[in-house]
């Protein structure tokens, strides 16, 4: 029991799963899931479903954090990648050919792949600090975002691009699909193949990573060109679901949410080792408060504050000072491991 | 010397951490007007002592008298305002503060609550003087070097009317004219009437400065003793707990070997830290470098590692030409580089000790093709048995070994390569005797078996014990190369150094 | 002993100084380049009329360079600067006495930014994380207040917004502009003078150091987010002057300025190195892009975003060379190392 308490899933899941209960009490067949034409519905598939943009970024930035790094530009990004690809389908002849509309999401992903890897560059190759080389992109983006659009928003109507944000695939809906898939492609790089160690290492102690003959650069800016890459997906996903593209608040402030289920999910901002399932468990109580928000009756507009209490509850939770101030009543914190004493050598 | 009254008392000092108990019933006493080293292996329980002392940590149990009066400091400042002032080994100053501020940060001259920077900056000045060091005290402290912000932060700690002053292994970074100058400071300081704690890992040192020593073994104490009237052989015996054998063994002379060159540098060099030079290296040949701290010689391994760019020189791997202008470049010709900076420059603390001792084979290999698991586990237990690494949970995170075992996980890191040429820079400083000598075995193993050695240490006797041959540095730049033979003790290696040029 | 000298960008110029100049030398060639491309730009009312706009912004991006100074972060500003212009819309619209209200938006800003302080000290959580809450926490009070815009038709405000100090021929400034300077100069003294605008150089310089030296690390640290918390309440109040209403979508992404306005000014964003006088520049060179691009006429709104990025980079490109140049000392080479909570790495 005490191991299953130290485990460091164990808040974050009983706060999905109080959250989830909650639910219960005030909407009846919470927990159903039914099928209804051939696909499923039920509130639970929405959370996943409206959560999927939300899980995609925050899957690029736990990589990314877990480098020791972040990425304050995602949100931008989002906006970018919808900008793009509904300019590039509003200018088709026929906004339902799936060839042009294939293409404009290539074009779109390809731009946030490369705004990624302009992050990575600025890290890893200028030597910049991950918040500051980010917080670039982040202020420059939404300007971007407005170029492309010209500060409108742009609607579409295709019936192709509606499929990436509310489509159906095989009785599940697209994004649970995708995010699946981007869940898994990154689960293997990272657990299967080796990538998840030269992350950790690198996040964990960058000059003695290169000293061990890690391409320290390499792995960065490829981390960063993902999240960028899983930013412009959920941007896809974000404006297909409405079919238009708005410059100034598609994805506004999603990388905040995004970096908080990280954090919430266990991987330390200070890089090193990295959770994806806890960052997966951090983004569903994310959209798990939204939803709930909405299901209680509470007016929307308290979202934040509740979001704001989540965030210090569960960070209070996972802070080890605080556990040993509150649990404990110790008067110091002595987090001094047994036998080694070694020094720190302070940079100077 | 008639024995006054003490300064400072603890007594039965308790400390528990979760797990491991580090202090267990200690008692230590400090007298006005001594220098007082505090000896111990890693482990024994010194850092934990003087943490205790200065208020980082509380106690569980025993007492502390300052002056006869019981005291229990909540905190490095309520030592401070007693009158227990310490300097770090890691000089824990602000790095981007002036000079003055650094020494009066907290007690700076004041008016009417408003700071007065031109008293500051002359107190400043005039202090430093009287440590015999002219500098401008504007300046960052950063563009310092190390031995000064050492010295600053010497002259902070005793301008704070101190009664007891903790030097925490001060020397470790200086070269012999700075712990010259450190001491003829100490000594100065001990005419006032301060007592000071001495903490050190050179032998030579403690037997220069102290007039007592107090040791500690595994968090007990075994005893305080008159260093006049205790044999450096004694004296290490009491801190290891057991005969020095291990040592011993290794006493023969290695042989000079005529092998083929693995490595030649000609006239390697790199701008600013060390003048280009002529070294090979053959296979199985274990070259030392001998030089004061900041000769070079980290440098020089840096270089063949391609950790550094050189700037002028080429450098041929089996008698070809190669680039090695990274890290990846040099472990691609199989060389390996365990550096003197563990903590930053080695291991990944929060990963466990199979990831850190796998770490750079699987860069080495690339991320797309992983170590299968067997094979770790296969790897990691052979060198954990091999190099008696302890704890052996290849699961444990690696931030929780103590210090000899770190080393000897790093050493894990490289070994597993099978390196044709493995750069060790200062394996055994601030680890135990039994892990040194363990790591003094392994290189004579290595060597016998083929692999070449470049041996960087500042403790001469080991490197002699060790090297076939020595090259000497001085001030940056390859005075000497040296075969091992009879002629060659440390006396002569240390007038090299000194002179510049073999007599 | 080894002594060095102080390296210097250009001779006679100690380093330390060049962000500053250079954030200096660029305002002052924007003001020219404006001048002589756009008729009636050259004058000092232009000048003035930046600090009349940015008045609010200046105050907070003081605040943030406090909390930066000392190594932490502050994404808090902007939502308290919108809950303040609420609180204090909807207060006087209840008929309180103006000056009761605006100590009360003063307190209720200090009192967050000490609460978030206090759990970034005592409880080790990243200044991030929780002025990231902190500003989920301002913006969810704004909506529960309310969703729409509330006007202030207090006469000690709208007297207080219309009226003009004035400074020479043709030239005027508000009186916000004054708090914003008396703000701006108090604040230098405090970072230059006194203690505690040490200690928060000396918390960002090295926290670790700065704990075993005996300094008030605790309190530094809790005492810059209350400075911080407090300057965007006093932003929020000179906000609601110059708006004269209350709205909780008001001076969003305030933060990103503030930040924005302190990095071109030359701090660090790691903390300990800076000057308040180059925060003051920052906002200048904030506010006089948007000048031009209003002056510019045909280019969009969505420039300013696109050109601060643009400096931000080319400054912080250049801190960068300026910080490696510096460290050709092999031994005092910088590394990121995190600091640890002293002991924590015994």
């Amino acid at each position: 029991m005490s191991r299953l308490l130290r485990h460091r899933l164990f808040w974050p899941f009983v706060i999905l799963a109080g959250l989830l209960l909650l639910n219960l009490v005030f909407t009846d067949h919470f927990f159903t899931i039914e099928i209804k034409e051939g696909h499923l519905y039920g509130s639970l598939i929405d959370i996943a479903r409206f959560g999927a943009p939300l899980i995609l970024v925050s899957i690029g930035m736990t990589l990314v954090i877990a480098t020791g790094g972040i990425d304050l530009s995602v949100g931008s990004v989002v906006a970018i990648a919808g900008a793009l690809a509904c300019l590039r389908i509003s200018l088709l002849d026929d906004q339902s050919s799936t060839g042009g509309v294939l293409a404009a999401m290539a074009l779109a992903l390809g731009l946030s792949l490369v705004l990624g890897a302009w992050n990575g560059l600025l890290v890893a190759g200028a030597g910049i600090q991950p918040i500051i080389a980010t917080l670039i992109l982040m202020v420059a983006g939404r300007g971007l975002a407005q170029l492309i659009t010209d500060g409108q928003i742009i609607t579409i109507n295709s019936a192709p691009y509606k499929v990436v944000g509310g489509g159906y695939w095989l009785t599940l809906p697209f994004g649970i699909i995708v995010v699946a898939l981007v869940l898994a492609i990154s689960a293997f790089l990272t657990r299967r193949l080796a990538l998840g160690l030269l992350i950790e290492s690198v996040g964990g102690n960058a000059e003695a990573s290169r000293l061990a003959g890690i391409g320290a650069k390499g792995v960065l800016i490829m981390v960063y060109a993902f999240c960028g890459l899983c930013a412009g997906i959920a941007g896809l996903m974000i404006s297909s679901n409405v079919s238009s593209a708005d410059g100034n608040n598609a994805g506004l402030w999603i990388e905040l949410d995004a970096i908080l289920a990280v954090v919430i999910g266990g991987t330390s901002l200070s890089g090193g080792r990295f959770s994806l399932g806890g960052t997966v468990l951090g983004a569903l109580i994310i959209q798990t408060l939204t939803t709930t928000i909405y299901s209680i009756g509470v007016p929307p507009e308290t979202t934040l504050l509740f979001k704001a209490l989540v965030v210090t509850i569960v960070c209070l939770l996972q802070s080890p000072a605080f556990r040993e101030k509150v649990f404990h009543r110790r008067r110091r914190p002595v987090t001094a491991p047994p036998v080694a004493e070694k020094k720190v050598k302070v940079s100077l | 010397m008639e024995t006054p009254t003490p300064i400072l008392r603890m007594s039965g000092i308790e400390k528990q951490f979760p797990g491991v108990k580090a202090l267990d019933g200690v008692d230590f006493r400090l007298m006005p007007g001594e220098v007082h080293a505090l000896m111990g292996e890693n482990g024994a329980g010194k850092s934990t002592l003087i943490k205790v002392l200065t208020g980082v940590y509380d106690i569980d149990g025993g007492t502390i008298e300052l002056d006869g009066r019981r005291v229990d400091f909540a905190s490095p400042l309520a030592a401070q305002h007693a009158g227990i002032s310490t300097v770090y080994q890691e000089v824990n100053l602000c790095p981007n503060l002036s000079v003055a501020e650094n020494i009066f940060i907290g007690r700076e001259p004041r008016r009417f609550g408003r700071l007065q920077w031109r008293v500051m900056r002359d107190r400043a000045v005039e202090m430093l003087s009287q440590l015999d060091i002219h500098i401008d005290v504007t300046a960052q402290l950063a563009t310092y070097s190390l031995a000064v912000q050492q010295m600053v932060a010497i002259a902070r700690a005793v301008d704070i009317d101190a009664k007891v002053l903790i030097l925490d292994e001060p020397t470790s970074s200086l070269d012999a004219g700075e712990v010259g100058r450190l001491f003829a400071v100490m000594r100065r300081l001990k005419e006032q009437g301060i007592a000071i704690l001495f903490v050190s890992h050179f032998l030579d040192q403690i037997y220069e400065i102290s007039d007592r020593v107090t040791v500690l073994r595994n968090g007990g104490l075994v005893g305080e003793y008159r260093t006049a009237e205790l044999p450096q052989v004694e004296l290490v015996g009491k801190m290891i707990g057991r005969e020095l054998a291990d040592l011993e063994r290794l006493e023969s002379r290695p042989t000079v070997r005529h092998t083929t060159p693995l490595i030649e540098a000609e006239n390697l060099g790199r701008a600013g830290a060390i003048e280009p030079f002529q070294l090979t290296i053959h296979q199985g040949e274990v070259v030392g470098l001998a030089g004061l701290l900041g000769s070079g010689r980290t440098e020089i391994a840096r270089l063949l590692f391609g950790a550094d760019h050189a700037s002028t020189g080429s450098l041929k791997v089996d008698g070809a030409q190669a680039s090695l202008r990274t890290p990846r470049a040099a472990i691609r010709q199989k060389l390996a580089f365990c550096s003197e900076n563990r903590r930053a420059e080695g291991l990944i603390p929060d990963l466990t000790v199979r990831d850190n001792i796998i770490l750079a084979l699987q860069a080495a290999r690339g991320w797309t093709r992983p170590i299968p698991r067997r094979r770790q586990d296969e790897l990691v237990q052979r060198y954990v048995a091999a190099l008696n690494i302890r704890p052996g949970d290849p699961d444990q995170l690696v931030r929780n070994l103590s210090g000899g075992n770190q080393q000897k996980v790093l050493l894990a890191r490289w070994l597993i390569l099978e390196p044709r040429l493995l750069i060790l820079d200062e394996p055994t400083r601030g680890i135990d005797v039994g892990a040194k000598a363990e790591i003094q075995r392994l290189v004579v193993e290595l060597s016998d078996g083929g692999t070449a050695v470049l041996f960087i240490s500042a403790e001469l006797d080991e490197v002699l014990r060790l090297s076939h041959k020595v090259a000497v540095l001085r001030d940056r730049r390859v005075v000497s190369q040296l075969d091992n033979d009879e002629e060659l003790t440390t006396d002569t290696l240390t007038e090299t150094i000194a002179s510049g040029a073999r007599s | 002993m080894t002594s060095r000298t102080v390296p210097t960008g250009w001779p006679g110029i100690p380093r330390k100084y060049v962000p500053v100049l250079v954030t200096a030398g660029l305002f002052v060639a924007m003001f020219v380049a404006g001048g002589i491309r756009y008729q009636g730009f050259a004058t000092g009312q232009i000048v003035l009329n930046v600090f009349i706009d940015n008045a609010f912004l200046l105050v907070v991006a003081v605040g943030m360079t406090f909390v930066i100074l000392a190594g932490g972060i502050d994404l808090s500003v902007g939502s308290v600067v919108a809950l303040s212009t609420m609180i204090t819309a909807s207060l006087l619209n209840d008929g309180w006495n103006a000056y009761a209200v605006i100590l009360l938006v003063l307190v209720i800003g200090g009192v967050l930014g000490l609460g978030m302080g206090a759990i970034i000290h005592y409880f080790e959580i990243q200044p991030f994380i929780v002025t990231l809450a902190g500003m989920f926490l301002a913006r969810g009070l704004c909506y529960t207040i309310g969703t729409d815009s509330i006007p202030i038709t207090n006469p000690t405000f709208t007297t207080f917004a219309q009226s003009a100090v004035p400074l020479g021929p043709d030239l005027w400034i508000t009186p916000s502009v004054l708090i914003g300077a008396v703000v701006v100069l108090v604040a230098a003294y405090v970072l230059h003078y006194t203690r505690l605008g040490r200690t928060v150089y000396a918390t960002g310089g090295s926290e670790q150091s700065a704990l075993l030296m005996g300094l008030p690390v605790a309190r530094t640290k809790i005492a810059v987010y209350t400075i911080s918390g407090f300057c965007s309440a006093l932003g929020g109040v000179l906000l609601s002057f110059y708006m004269l209403s209350g709205y909780g979508l008001h001076a969003v992404g305030m933060e990103l300025d503030a930040i924005a306005a302190v990095v071109i000014g030359g701090t660090l964003l790691t903390g300990g190195t800076g000057y308040l006088f180059g925060t003051v520049l920052g906002v200048l060179v904030l506010g006089l892009i948007q000048t031009i691009i209003s002056f510019e006429g045909t280019l969009s709104s969505w420039w300013t975003r696109i050109f601060i990025g643009v400096l931000l980079f080319v400054f912080i490109v250049l801190q960068r060379l300026i910080g490696t140049r510096r460290t050709g000392w092999p031994r005092l080479r910088s590394r990121r190392v995190p600091v640890p909570a002293a002991g924590a790495d015994d």
